[in-house]
């Protein structure tokens, strides 16, 4: 898919919670580039002084009819602070779209989309296109605490929400390995992203059902295009590019990773 | 700046640039490891607007690189321990060149090694491409353990290194220089000495960053090379004092983020500069800072980038 540098318009920065702010970016002028779920922009942090590189990250979701682009970003560092700072009508230096997306199922598959904590960022827009091919989704969300579970009733527009906390203040305790729906229903397809022990659980799990299992990765990187190969991956094929080759990759029972067909062209797919 | 709006005013400036025999269309090249293969910016940047790319080093075989991590942001900089990842010179020669002799700019080879034999062989080879008129002697590679910076840091390895790969590669031949060394002006003066046509400096300078909270390095093989704006000063030092102890051209890196700052380096007596690491912030860099010098070069009535180059030496 062709990349773009564009300066796109805050069109409203939402604090959902302490630390996570959705951004909802527009064009100043024409529509958005096509964008496929799983795919992710690199952003500049021009108000952070002491951030040089842009900073990674997924698409949440693409209103197509607003001309929305949503990013929902957690304030870890002085980067993601700055982007969380922004306020409407402030611009920002955005290349888009990166890497590889999910490959979408195809309809009438059940699905299960499991994140953990901001990892469940590019759930929503994944759920949202599964869910018009007519798969049967269910949403699997993970945290720490109540807190952490992000986006709930978003996902809900598109299939079932179950969310499981360690402390138990919304939904079963625990994590998200321990709910109960791994025991009640099988799955075709198991897509995840979150902190890596979760992926990999959730890898072992999915095998189990006999499930395909898709994983998003967020390797630090600096240039986002592939050039600089500070991303890197070991894969069934050495290592492979997060930023191109990836984010996506499938997981086996062992979390080995293979990376998808490197030519897959989304653009004559369905949206 | 446009000269078609002001009738009797003067043409735009020349922007040619001359590197041994080599000619660039302006003094603007991407660093290699930095810039890809130039097709991964085709879509980002005009490439038909620089001087030419420098693709990413090649070796005779292939190399995995280093383990992950290798990056580590730094105030001002970034810190990196790829390891000279790449498919190996067959693979360039058979796969990477067909596309890249099609770019609309010059595309020069960065070539690495481990042993002199792999230096001068891979450069051999590179040699036999039509389309690619020079290439980039790296001897100055933080990041491997055997080769690569070893040969660099002393003048007798430098000078080893390139002895051998001039017999073998008649093109246009820029060593590019390490600056962890007591006296880059010493290295520079040996490699000019064995028929480099040109030096180019400065590779990145050797860091390390540390995680306090997991009291461990940060980087997969403890240190790496830093790179970006931090490094800036120490690079245009180097390039003054290289320009005043060589005859053979200077292409100035090191931290080049805006035009200003490549106009910096040409007035410290580069002939021509590398944009890095400004290119992973903003991918449309290099084209911009194409666009700035001649901008500069209008506004003080430059009618050619080589009247400045060094310019800064004869000013005290």
């Amino acid at each position: 898919m062709k990349k773009y540098q564009r300066e796109l318009v805050v069109a409203a920065a939402e604090v959902l919670r302490a630390d996570y702010t959705l951004l909802r970016l527009k064009a100043p002028a024409g529509p958005l580039p096509e964008m496929w779920p799983g795919q992710f922009v690199q952003v500049r942090a021009d108000a952070s002084p002491s951030t040089l590189l842009r900073r990674p990250i997924s698409i949440n979701f693409v209103d197509t009819a607003a001309g929305e682009l949503w990013l929902l970003v957690h304030a870890v560092g002085s980067g993601t602070r700055a982007l969380c700072a922004l306020r409407e009508g402030e611009r920002v230096d955005v290349v888009l779209p990166l890497g590889t997306g999910f490959p979408l199922c195809s309809g009438g598959e059940r699905v299960l989309l499991v994140g953990g904590g901001v990892g469940s960022a590019p759930l929503l827009y994944l759920g949202s296109r599964l869910a018009a091919r007519g798969c049967d989704v269910t949403f699997l969300l993970g945290g720490r605490r109540a807190a952490d579970v992000l986006q709930a009733d978003c996902c809900k527009r598109y299939g079932r929400v179950c969310i499981t906390t360690e402390d138990g203040s919304a939904g079963e305790r625990g994590v998200v390995t321990d709910h109960s729906l791994w025991t009640e229903a099988s799955f075709a397809t198991v897509y995840t992203c979150g902190p890596r022990p979760m992926m990999r659980a959730v890898a072992a799990r999915a095998a189990a059902m006999g499930a395909r299992c898709y994983v998003s990765l967020e390797n630090t990187m600096a240039c986002g295009l592939g050039a600089c190969l500070c991303c890197v991956q070991q894969t069934t094929e050495g290592h492979v590019c997060v930023c191109t080759d990836g984010p996506v990759f499938e997981a086996d029972a062992e979390f080995s990773l293979r990376p998808l067909p490197s030519a897959t062209d989304y653009s004559g797919t369905n949206l | 700046m446009n000269s078609n709006t002001n009738a009797g005013a003067s043409l735009s400036p020349d922007l040619t640039t001359h590197v041994g025999s080599l000619t660039l269309r302006n003094p603007v090249l991407t660093a290699s490891g930095t810039f890809g293969y130039g097709l991964e910016y085709a879509d980002l940047v005009d490439l038909s607007r620089l001087g030419g790319i420098i693709v990413k080093g090649t070796t005779l075989e292939p190399r995995q690189g280093n383990p992950y991590p290798r990056m580590a942001e730094t105030a001002g900089g970034m810190l990196n321990c790829v390891g000279l990842q790449n498919k190996g010179v067959d693979h360039f020669c058979r796969h990477i060149y067909p596309e890249v002799r099609q770019l609309p700019t010059a595309v020069l080879v960065g070539v690495s090694g481990s042993t002199i034999e792999a230096y001068a062989e891979c450069a051999r080879r590179i040699g036999e491409l039509a389309d690619v008129p020079a290439i980039e002697l790296n001897i100055s590679c933080p990041n491997v353990k055997h080769g690569g910076m070893a040969f660099g840091v002393t003048a007798d390895g430098a000078a080893a290194v390139v002895r051998a790969v001039r017999k073998v590669y008649p093109k246009t031949l820029i060593v590019k220089l390490s600056p962890n060394v007591t006296s880059i002006a010493d290295i520079a003066r040996a490699v000019e000495a064995e028929g480099a046509d040109a030096v180019s400096l400065i590779n990145t300078l050797m860091g390390m960053a540390i995680d306090a909270e997991r009291r461990r390095p940060v980087l997969s093989i403890g240190t790496g090379g830093l790179s970006g704006p931090a490094v800036k000063p120490v690079a245009l030092r180097m390039v003054w004092q290289v320009y005043e102890a060589v005859r053979v051209p200077v292409v100035g890196l090191g931290g080049i983020m805006t035009a200003t700052d490549a106009v910096e380096f040409l007035l410290a007596g580069a002939t021509a500069i590398e944009v890095g690491t400004a290119n992973f912030v903003n991918p449309r860099a290099s084209q911009e800072i194409a666009d700035g010098i001649e901008a500069y070069l209008s506004r003080h009535g430059f009618a050619s980038v080589s009247e400045i180059v060094g310019a800064a030496h004869s000013a005290g």
